[in-house]
């Protein structure tokens, strides 16, 4: 592959209100693919480690957020900044045919991978009709 | 080569950057023209984001990479330009596949700094960390600042 990262902005989710909390907040950029047994969900979050992270499922809505807490040492001067910390968070409505018991989720340099097992799909059967 | 300087506009990649640029803008005027969904998501063109900040000893640049690994990124320093050059590749190349979102970016990537003050370019350290990275740079001896102590006659 040769292309040439263009890079986009993070994108920052606009409240409606008054924000009770500090800090942005992001949604974060997804990668959604399925093969024949998964759908795997890849989520972009610089910044955020193992400790960070909140996974909930609840109702067939998957909630992913994470906060990055990297900081600079103290007495730094800022010379130039493109890029905030802050928290991501985004959710997704599971399809019915997620095994939502199975789900499992592993974190590794920034990048957020959630694999949904489907289930199996239930086996046609064929039922005989007996004459009486 | 992106060579850029804090207080410059990033300098065009190549020289289609521009009416890039431009086609871009006229794509995002169209819906809003007629009453359609708002523009497209905006593309900032300049890959990684870097912060930069320093202290007394130390240049820091920080850089947003997620899911690079130590061994996919090239780190150069020459005179006062640090390169950042890299490559981000995709995880998955199965056929059986099928993509329901696809907003992450794959490919190269090559962003040039120049520093502001002269560097020990021998103790330089990078480290990666969560996705993020960052450049440890200590300044050489001769941009550190020095307090001047005041005599009295």
């Amino acid at each position: 592959m040769n292309t040439e990262i263009m890079g986009q902005d993070k994108k920052e989710i606009q409240q409606a209100g008054e924000p009770t909390r500090p800090g942005k907040q992001f949604i974060p950029a997804v990668d959604i693919f399925e093969n024949e047994k998964t759908v795997t969900v890849i989520a972009e979050m610089p910044g955020v480690g193992k400790d960070d992270l909140v996974i909930n499922l609840e109702e067939g809505v998957l909630t992913i957020s994470g906060e990055a807490t990297w900081k600079g040492t103290e007495q730094e001067t800022i010379l130039a900044q493109e890029f905030e910390a802050g928290r991501y968070i985004r959710k997704f409505t599971l399809a019915e045919t997620i095994d939502q018991e199975n789900v499992e989720a592993t974190i590794a340099e920034g990048i957020l991978v959630v694999t949904l097992p489907k289930i199996e799909p239930a086996k046609p059967r064929k039922i005989t009709v007996k004459t009486g | 080569m992106t060579l850029i300087r804090f207080t410059d506009r990033p300098l065009p990649r190549n020289p289609w950057a521009e009416l890039e640029k431009f086609k871009r803008e006229m794509d995002m005027l169209w819906p809003r023209f007629f009453g359609g969904e708002t523009a497209a998501k905006h593309v900032s063109s300049v890959y990684p984001p870097l912060n930069i900040s320093e202290n007394a000893d130390n240049i820091f640049i920080r850089a947003e990479l997620p899911g690079i690994q130590a061994n996919d990124l090239e780190i150069f320093i020459e005179g006062d330009t640090l390169t950042i050059k890299g490559e981000r590749r995709s995880k998955k190349a199965n056929e059986k596949t099928s993509y329901h979102r696809q907003e992450l970016e794959y490919g190269r990537f090559s962003r040039a700094v120049a520093l502001p003050t002269k560097v020990d370019a021998d103790k330089i350290t990078a480290l990666v960390e969560n996705g993020i990275l960052t450049i440890t740079l200590p300044k050489a001896e001769e941009a550190k600042p020095r307090q001047i102590t005041v005599k009295a006659s």
